[in-house]
């Protein structure tokens, strides 16, 4: 029997969420336990956020937390969980007041005041910045030397939870793979905040960490906790598509375009984004939701560029006007064989973001005594669409409260007897893809269907083709049912048995993870038949008032139950 | 004569502390622009997906994670190119050296 680490507050994910959660949990006076699959502070989407957080602090010109709130839910087009929405907002100022105490380093006026630039979707300049292609890696940075001051926090990387460990509907901590040794570790906790992130590895073109592989949501769902809103699936528009760039953060365009402007174009060189309700004219003021439908609209009519996405296009802004604004990476360019004054780039849509995710009540409780969570897992503040600089901050807010809850509620309940069987019994999943992985290779043979590795890129092939940013309702089906075959056929799926840091075995836990989330997103899709923000369907392509309302998914047994769901007051 | 499609080599160190010193040689289609990351991943889908390789975003050079010898210099795998020779890929001398590429990069960490 394998004896189970104690802590106070267990936090699952060290991202930005993750980061803020404990160091609030260990001010509160609670021991904690932070663990990533990744490294601490280096995995995770903080990291690969190169842009700007939205706040109202009102440095750069008068502004207020209410008319932050009235942009998201407008953003959100009718779906935001007004609650969540308003504490995002509401607590979005002394986040970044905080981080800028910690030394982040964000930008300043001339006056010395936080320097804020606008945004698309945002009525106020509210976005503060470090360095507009490396904000946050400097947060993740700030908060990496926060958490290791903290004698409460101990760090642990490179640990894969598989399961929560819930008995008679309460959260007792968690069971995980440790990738270093290969061993099986329990954890036992009276409180748990999932920080795990995000899904965006669903898809073929993603711009988060590989490790975004709706780790969160699976674990949440086979918890027995609710997810809302799943469908709703952020895509990035102008991600770089072609030529082929490594080294940069594929999104890198759009600070060029806060700065520069620069001409979206299709593939017969003309403007498009007034077609679709929106303009361009160099400006850079239309919604995600908006340019990702219209570019692959274009695609679908023929006028798309020769990689399939739009041109962007910088070459009427002189070399100098470049090199003013980004200089280092105007060379990094070139040295990619990349000459802005030359050629435009490509740009094309790129799972970016997850809108959906766990239901949270303000205090990112999530209906399961004991079980909180933080950031990008936390579903339904932004709705149908979120606002760009939204999601640093949601980082920071929720995982700052999510920290605080689970502290309070350490006081309050104490530590639940622990279930040794149980916790067992759970952590016996990772053995049995090596089980078959072993009579495998006793047999000379690949195991059934290959690697997961290989159905990893099936997948995210089918995703983006069938559940990414147009959808319809045959495709959605047919997504479907494969999904389903794979969840059945997972156990057929084997892994080497080869240690320590077995990647095979983690591309199978991945795989588990990425399947449950697929089926999630795509039953909720299905049942959405209308089009609202990051969600189109070519089928019902407008909005319908009676769909203003939350799919709610819940496991039950192996299926999944569908709900439809009024809008949520949630009292803050 | 139709000429052969470019293809990328990487010759990556194999096993762990305390194996004989081995290393396994593959090829994977070239892609005009690709990282030598690109080229390993791929290897981990078509060849073996055994090979141990660190690594978190994906081609930004973020994370760091995927530091390793390459031709004998430390870089990012994530940044070096395929050339048209062949490219050695060991871990990085001077850390705990855990399996293939894969190094102990958090020692500094409480509890690592």
């Amino acid at each position: 029997m394998v004896t189970p680490k104690r802590t106070e507050v267990l936090v699952i994910g060290a991202g930005g969420a993750g980061m803020y959660a404990a160091i609030a949990a260990a001010r509160a006076g609670r021991d904690v336990l932070l663990l990533d699959k990744s490294l601490i502070g280096r995995g995770g989407a903080t990291i690969m956020a190169q842009m700007t957080v939205s706040a109202a602090i009102g440095h750069a010109e008068p502004d207020d937390p209410d008319l932050h709130y009235a942009d998201t839910l407008r953003a959100g087009r009718g779906l935001c969980n007004p609650a969540l929405a308003r504490a995002l907002c509401a607590d979005g100022p002394a986040r970044i007041l905080e981080m800028d105490a910690w030394g982040a380093g964000w930008a300043r006026q001339a006056d010395g005041r936080l320097a804020q630039v606008h945004a698309p979707g945002h009525s106020r300049r509210r976005c503060v910045y470090v360095d507009p292609l490396n904000t946050g890696p400097a947060v993740a940075r700030t908060l990496q030397a926060r958490v290791a001051q903290e004698a409460r926090v101990r760090r642990v990387s490179n640990l894969v939870v598989t399961d929560l460990v819930v008995r008679d509907g309460c959260c007792l901590g968690a069971v995980a793979v440790d990738l270093n040794t290969g061993e099986p570790r329990h954890f036992h906790a009276a409180a748990t905040v999932l920080a795990a992130g995000g899904l965006t590895r669903l898809f073929r073109r993603n711009s988060a960490s590989a490790n975004m592989t709706g780790d969160a949501y699976a674990l949440a769902l086979r918890a027995g906790a609710a997810l809302v809103d799943m469908e709703f699936v952020q895509f990035f528009p102008i991600a770089h598509l072609a030529p082929r760039l490594v080294g940069m953060d594929p999104i890198m365009w759009d600070p060029f375009r806060y700065k520069l402007g620069g001409r979206l174009l299709n593939g017969e060189m003309a403007e498009f984004l007034d077609r679709y309700g929106s303009s361009d004219a160099g400006q850079y003021v239309a919604t995600r939701d908006v340019v990702s439908h219209a570019i692959l609209a274009e695609v679908a009519a023929g006028r798309g560029s020769p990689h399939g996405g739009a041109y962007l296009d910088f070459r009427h802004v002189p070399d100098a006007s470049l090199r003013a604004a980004f200089g280092p990476v105007i060379d990094r360019l070139l040295k990619n064989g990349i000459d802005l004054t030359q050629t435009p780039v490509e740009v094309s849509p790129m799972a970016h973001y997850h809108m959906g995710g766990i239901r949270c009540d303000t205090q990112m409780a999530t209906g399961l005594p004991g079980l909180y969570a933080a950031g990008e897992a936390v579903g339904g503040a932004h709705g149908a669409n979120r606002l760009s600089g939204n999601a640093i901050t949601e980082a920071f807010v929720f995982g700052e409260r999510a920290g605080r809850a689970a502290a309070a509620w350490v006081q309050q309940a104490g530590l639940t007897a622990w279930d040794g069987a149980l916790a067992a019994e759970l952590a016996a999943v990772p053995q049995r893809p090596l089980a078959v992985g072993r009579a495998a290779a006793a047999h000379k043979g690949a195991g059934a269907g290959g690697s997961p590795a290989q159905l990893i890129a099936t997948l995210q092939a089918l995703m983006a083709d069938q559940v990414g940013p147009v959808r319809t309702g045959a495709g959605l089906e047919q997504a479907l049912e494969q999904i389903r075959a794979w969840q059945r056929h997972l156990s057929e799926i084997g892994a080497a048995d080869v240690h320590p840091f077995n990647t095979d075995l983690l591309d199978w836990l991945d795989l588990r993870n990425l399947l449950a989330t697929a089926e999630a997103v795509t039953a909720a899709a299905l049942a959405r038949q209308e089009s609202r923000g990051a969600h189109f369907r070519t089928d019902f392509p407008e909005s319908r008032e009676q769909a203003t309302a939350n799919v709610v998914l819940r496991r039950c047994g192996a299926a999944l139950d569908l709900r439809w769901t009024p809008l949520e007051e949630v009292r803050v | 004569m139709s000429e052969e499609p470019r293809r990328a080599t990487v010759r990556v160190r194999r096993g762990g502390p305390g194996e004989p010193p081995r290393y396994d040689e593959w090829s994977v289609p070239y892609e005009e622009g690709m990282s030598v990351l690109d080229a390993l991943l791929q290897v981990r889908q078509l060849h073996d997906p055994t090979l141990a390789v660190r690594y978190s975003c994906l081609n930004a050079n973020a994370c760091k994670e995927c530091s390793a010898l390459i031709d004998g210099k430390a870089g990012y795998l994530c940044t070096a190119r395929p050339g048209d020779q062949p490219v050695t890929c060991e871990p990085l001398p001077r850390k705990p050296w855990l399996r293939d590429l894969v190094v102990d990069l958090n020692s500094s960490g409480k509890g690592g």
